[in-house]
């Protein structure tokens, strides 16, 4: 490479940088105007062309978060005084709260995003933690049919997975595991765990297995260096492996979809259900759909140095 | 006190036999070289001692109990891996006590004996750093360390030194050898370095193919090798091989290289040493390029040749001679030889030759 640049290079350069730029404006354009829906008074939402200079408010997350009813007539001024700021917001949408006594009743959002929590942080940590298993087996041990049982492993991603939902369904009702939890993290789990085993293995083949060696020299068990050795060792490939999974069970949404209708429904299916019928409420669905990104994207952010170290593994001997 | 037996050890990768009836008995504080090229089974041998690798015959005895089917953690013995095998998420501390936490140690001991360790190898200033932060030296510095913490019965080391760079291993080498003086255990060393095993070894095991071709102390594998393998790999630059005749003289034995048109003079005694082994032909003579004397002017004794190619590396030459259709390495003072093509006398000095059977390679035994 040349150690000066021409200027032909730099204009080149200049150009790639604007071009990223560009490509990163639209990809983040959708996600722009959820946000932006999400802080938008009702009326709003549905202009066109879009609002883009607005005062913000937190009232869809109010309505996300509550049981309402439209009210037939105008609420009673005393009512309206008495009632907290956030009430005041949804009185002044022609809506009421729902309360039993004095409790305000929930929206069913948070239940739904606490399955979604529930189902995808379980199946990650079990996708990932067989996927790591199993990857150190096919590393380290010589096992008959090795290649045929890792192609076989890979072969069941070869099928759009919603192709064996029907059959999946009727299993499903028939042992009972339609709409729980169990049965969603199973399936996830089922989803991932070909992903993880081979993620995994990538990451295994690349730490040396001196490593294991000299700590079983050392006087330890296998086991004891699979622990205090390996694992240390693979945290990388654990990280990326546990994102991308997560990233899988939290998205997704045909599934359950068809699996799941109240106990278990995870955030996906639900967020569009509210849609409801006469004027959808675009700001409020924005809201749920907000707040659902953010798991994914703390997550992500809390793991990118191990992500961009994941990502680039391998390629570089070192 | 630590012995070592290997009796007679039996290895195979699927249809392949890579170790052949091994025996070797090892004394205590010996340290013992293993030598050959890469696949030879030397480094199978070593980690089968280590209980890293298993073996399909034979027993491995360490001060005489068999300990072929423990596993290698109940074995007491430490490794020394080619590639340091730091653990690279542990501090250099922490590397050092790894072998002490599996034994339970309280932690003032081990603390205690990780810093006696580090004083020993003078690596106390890099205790509380990485191994990413090291330098191939101190890495391997710290893997001995790890090696001589738990003052294991027996210390195995794979090839340590041969990631280095050549000044640092000959740096390491010395260290070693120090610190093998001073600690005195038993230790079994792979290389496929001969200098390597020459300036570390009490004794040298040469393998080849799975097969041990020699035991001896260096001198005895340079001096008498037991046959050509032995002759060829060890000592640089390479012993002179070459197929050779013996005739009668008038009152000397002449040795022919090859179709060479002249013959080197030897002692008459050459021949009733040889007892016919030269008349039904299949002889090999081995000289060492410093057993070849070259002189510039003609002496008696001394045959012309023409200098071929000259590689000078410093302190001397080896000088590339034409014999016949043979060339002949001869090792001279540095520029003695001005350049190729120069005319130059040269003998072969009798003490120095080495006579094989051509077949099976074996050393004839002859010394004159």
């Amino acid at each position: 490479m040349a150690a000066v640049r021409t200027s032909s290079e730099i204009a080149l350069n200049r150009v790639a940088i604007v071009s990223v730029l560009i490509a990163t404006l639209i990809f983040l354009a959708p996600i722009y105007w959820i946000a932006s829906t999400a802080f938008k008074p009702k009326e709003l939402a549905i202009t066109v062309p879009p609002t883009v200079l607005f005062q913000p408010e937190i009232t869809p997350f109010i309505r996300l978060f509550t049981k309402r009813v439209q009210m037939q007539k105008a609420v009673d001024p005393q009512v309206y005084e008495a009632a907290p700021w956030w009430e005041k917001r949804i009185y002044d949408g022609g809506e009421r709260v729902l309360k039993v006594g004095k409790d305000v009743q929930l929206s069913q959002y948070p239940n739904r995003f606490m399955n979604s929590l529930i189902v995808a942080i379980i199946s990650t940590v079990l996708a990932v933690g067989m996927g790591t298993f199993t990857a150190y087996g096919f590393s380290r041990f010589k096992i008959a049919g090795e290649a045929d049982l890792l192609f076989f492993i890979l072969s069941t991603r070869m099928l759009p997975p919603v192709v064996v939902a029907i059959p999946m369904f009727l299993m499903y009702r028939l042992v009972g595991l339609n709409d729980s939890h169990i049965g969603l993290i199973i399936l996830y789990v089922a989803f991932n765990l070909s992903f993880s085993v081979w993620l995994m293995k990538g990451f295994m083949d690349e730490i040396p297995k001196e490593y294991e060696e000299a700590a079983l020299v050392d006087g330890y068990t296998r086991m004891q260096a699979f622990f205090k050795i390996v694992l240390p060792e693979a945290a990388t490939g654990i990280a990326a492996t546990a994102v991308f999974c997560f990233i899988t069970a939290w998205n997704e949404y045909a599934f359950a979809l068809i699996m799941t209708n109240r106990r278990a429904q995870t955030a996906p299916p639900f967020i569009p259900s509210q849609i409801g019928s006469g004027l959808p409420d675009w700001t409020t669905i924005a809201a749920g759909t907000f707040l659902f990104l953010l798991p994914v994207a703390i997550f992500t952010f809390l793991l990118r140095n191990h992500l961009l170290r994941g990502v680039t593994f391998g390629a570089i001997r070192k | 006190m630590t012995q070592i037996e290997l009796r007679g050890i039996e290895k195979f990768f699927g249809a392949v036999q890579v170790i052949h009836n091994l025996n070797l008995a090892i004394a205590d504080n010996e340290f013992i070289v293993l030598l050959g090229q890469s696949g030879c089974g030397k480094t199978t041998t070593l980690r089968a001692i280590a209980g890293l690798e298993t073996i399909d015959q034979g027993d491995i005895l360490i001060d005489g109990k068999p300990v072929q089917h423990l596993k290698a953690a109940d074995r007491d013995i430490a490794m020394v891996f080619q590639s340091f095998s730091l653990y690279p998420h542990m501090t250099v501390f922490e590397n050092i006590a790894f072998p002490l936490r599996a034994t339970r140690m309280g932690s003032d001991e081990v603390d205690k004996s990780v810093r006696e360790v580090a004083r020993v190898l003078r690596i106390t200033d890099l205790l509380g750093k990485k191994p990413s932060a090291l330098s191939g030296g101190d890495m391997q510095r710290v893997a001995i360390g790890r090696a001589l913490v738990r003052r294991p019965k027996a210390m195995l080391m794979d090839e340590p030194i041969g990631a280095l760079d050549a000044k640092l291993r000959e740096e390491m080498r010395a260290e070693i050898k120090r610190l093998h003086i001073k600690q005195g255990s038993t230790t079994i060393y792979v290389t496929h370095d001969q200098i390597e095993a020459m300036s570390l070894a009490d004794r040298i095991v040469i393998m080849h193919e799975g097969f041990i071709q020699q035991v001896g102390t260096p001198d005895e594998v340079y001096s008498h090798p037991a046959n050509l393998f032995v002759a060829q790999f060890v000592g640089s630059p390479v012993m002179n091989v070459a197929d050779a005749s013996v005739a009668e003289a008038a009152s000397a034995a002449t040795v022919t290289i090859g179709d060479a048109p002249a013959g080197f003079e030897f002692p008459r005694e050459l021949l009733s040493k040889l007892n016919g082994h030269a008349a039904n032909g299949g002889l090999t003579l081995g000289i060492r390029p410093e057993g070849v004397l070259v002189r510039r002017d003609a002496a008696p004794g001394y045959v012309p040749v023409e200098a071929h190619i000259i590689e000078p590396l410093g302190s001397f030459d080896v000088v590339d001679l034409k014999v016949g259709s043979k060339m002949l390495r001869a090792r001279t003072k540095a520029g003695y030889v001005a350049g190729p093509g120069e005319k130059v006398h040269v003998r072969i000095d009798p003490e120095q030759a080495h006579f094989f059977d051509t077949a099976s390679g074996k050393s004839l035994g002859v010394r004159l």
